[in-house]
């Protein structure tokens, strides 16, 4: 299975070295597939690696490189537009800040956090900035204003990047309330015009986004950002922090699924911790998904961590009457 | 996955998965001549997957993907088999390759210097280097042309030649029969039938030379030269790149070179034997 062989090459970068072609090849198929080709790319050490790769890594620092100079103009775009400063969040936070987690990581949207009676305001600025809508689907617009802890995607019309405008960390009818004016209130400025979450939160953010919200797609990555992120926080203060969100058992559990995958030495893993990682490993050396019932599982309890049962029978039946199928 | 084949076009190894054994049995035959790799580290993995668990079996259906991939990617018929290959290799090369500026033209080499022809589809450029190289130039790619980032010499990606509708006749006119893959009636191009190179276009796959006329081919309308602009040159050619965005300075730097010193011009003719008559002639004009 490559999902073990990619959490191996991560935690211990030397292993590599034992790899032959075929090894090789299905490492960087799942490293590919989990978007953690580039974060790979920073971890190993060229000389161990044959000749054939340096150019695949190679390759991958370049993509990763531009991502973060392209994060980072964004962030830049848009505390130009909005004219104060920008609480990043997720990757273009870890770039900016200059974080391990944010070395060869991935960065898909811009993500930031504006206190909730500033959404309105902050919409509209973006949007005569060239941001527009991109769910044009009345029922998701409908559902994302009511019920989520962002506003729907905004795409730039101009540059093709797409924003996500929080005002917390975890969808409304979730059962946990994160308390995101704590978060605002804390926020460590990094320049005049961006600024990002304290360590805790940093890490409260991510546990919140793997193990209290989802299904764990994409996971091995999301999990290899709490590992970084855990380096630089005081436990104390974490479990502190985590409480008042409401998350104390989900970073308790991320602090063990992290040690167990990349760290080593860890807390013994529960039964459920058990099956999370057998989800999370769901990768083989074609870069497929695998455990398809498993994942389906997943899909279904992302469902219901994320509404109460009426409601979700409602959404997901209006789903499917607009043609979802979830596999 | 249950069939594989690995191999390699150029500078770049790719691993092919399927769940069925036609397509990768169809690469076999015609990529014979190509180096095998399947001992050495793949740079690209390509998958032929069912587009649902019933789909491997009934109506056979192919999703294509790999390590890169779209989403919504239109499922084809299992007939369409060794098409679904092609489009996956090139798919993985549009979307991933970061060591040349890749072009979506097609290109030939003659006297160690490299004619490169972009285009839309159906403008003929394909069609052109399939006969070209077929008569004395050394085919280097019908899909893809390599510019290298350092040195701006056009490296070859000699994938099989995808040859559609009216064109299919007259190359199989030219070409052995051998070379020649099975006729894939009704794709969403229509009519399409692939065409092995010739050996010296796989043995020397590896060479780059220096590129030395643009052109840009449009079939169906009376014969015409242009003389096209080096502004006009470079705003259509970054169209015709999947990767300037993705290469960023390097890119620019590759292209402006190239820009600035490869003639161009816009070709259009009414038929083939014209189309050929045209090239050779603005070829011996640039001495």
């Amino acid at each position: 299975m490559s999902g073990v062989a990619l959490v191996r090459a991560l935690r211990e970068p030397g292993t590599v070295a034992k790899l032959d072609a075929a090894g090789w090849t299905a490492l960087i198929a799942a490293a590919r597939a989990e978007r953690l080709i580039g974060t790979l790319a920073f971890r190993i050490d060229e000389a161990m690696t044959p000749a054939a790769v340096r150019p695949i890594l190679a390759d991958a620092r370049v993509d990763a490189d531009r991502e973060a100079r392209q994060a980072l103009w964004e962030a830049d775009r848009a505390a130009e537009a909005l004219g104060a400063p920008v609480l990043l969040l997720k990757g273009t936070a870890y770039v900016a800040a200059g974080l391990a987690a944010g070395e060869g990581r991935f960065i898909g949207d811009l993500d930031i956090l504006v206190p909730r009676q500033m959404m309105n305001q902050v919409e509209n600025i973006l949007n005569a900035a060239g941001w527009e809508w991109v769910k044009q689907d009345a029922y998701d617009d409908a559902y994302y204003r009511q019920w989520m802890h962002e506003l729907p995607p905004m795409i730039h019309r101009e540059r093709d990047r797409m924003i996500d405008v929080h005002h917390t960390i975890l969808p409304l009818t979730a059962r946990q309330r994160p308390d995101a004016e704590a978060m605002l209130m804390d926020a460590v400025s990094i320049t005049e015009r961006l600024s990002v979450l304290s360590p805790e939160d940093m890490v409260c953010h991510s546990v919140a986004h793997l193990l209290a919200d989802g299904d764990l797609a994409g996971g091995l990555r999301n999990l290899w950002d709490i590992h970084c992120l855990l380096d630089r926080v005081d436990a104390a203060r974490l479990a502190e922090r985590a409480k008042r969100h409401g998350i104390g058992k989900h970073v308790a559990q991320a602090q063990r699924l992290a040690a167990a995958l990349y760290g080593g030495q860890g807390a013994p893993l529960t039964l459920w911790d058990r099956v999370i990682v057998w989800r999370l490993l769901a990768r083989d050396g074609w870069g497929r998904e695998t455990r398809k019932l498993l994942r389906f599982g997943f899909y279904l309890r992302s469902h219901w961590l994320r509404m109460p049962p009426l409601m979700l029978a409602r959404h997901l039946f209006t789903k499917w009457r607009k043609g979802h199928r979830p596999i | 996955m249950r069939h594989q084949l690995s191999l390699k076009i150029g500078p770049a190894s790719f691993r092919i998965g399927s769940a069925w054994r036609e397509p990768i049995e169809l690469l076999t035959k015609l990529y014979a001549d190509y180096p095998q790799t399947s001992d050495e580290v793949s740079d690209f993995t390509v998958r032929l997957e069912p587009t649902s668990l019933l789909r491997r079996w009934v109506r056979p259906s192919i999703f294509i993907t790999g390590d890169h991939g779209l989403a919504d990617a239109a499922p084809m018929s299992l007939s369409h088999g060794l098409l679904a290959a092609e489009m996956g290799m090139n798919l993985q090369m549009a979307l991933g390759w970061r060591r040349h500026l890749l072009l979506h033209a097609s290109s030939v080499e003659k006297d160690g210097r490299a004619l490169v022809m972009t285009g839309e589809s159906g403008s003929g450029k394909s069609t052109l280097a399939a006969q070209l190289g077929e008569r004395g130039w050394r085919l280097m790619g019908d899909e893809f042309a390599l510019l290298d980032l350092v040195t701006g010499a056009v490296f070859p990606f000699p994938r099989l030649v995808s040859l559609k509708n009216g064109a299919i006749d007259v190359i199989a006119g030219e070409a052995p029969a051998e070379r020649m893959g099975p006729l894939l009636a009704g794709t969403a191009k229509g009519d399409i039938r692939h065409l092995a190179p010739r050996a010296d276009a796989v043995t020397r796959m590896e060479e780059g030379v220096r590129p030395a006329l643009l052109l840009f081919p449009r079939f169906g309308h009376a014969e015409a030269v242009r003389l096209v602009g080096q502004g006009e040159v470079f705003m259509r050619l970054t169209q015709a790149s999947t990767n300037y965005v993705a290469l960023g300075e390097a890119g620019f730097g590759a292209l402006t070179r190239f820009v600035q010193d490869v003639p161009a011009r816009a070709i259009d003719f009414p038929s083939g034997e014209a189309a050929i008559a045209l090239v050779e002639r603005l070829w011996e004009e640039l001495g």
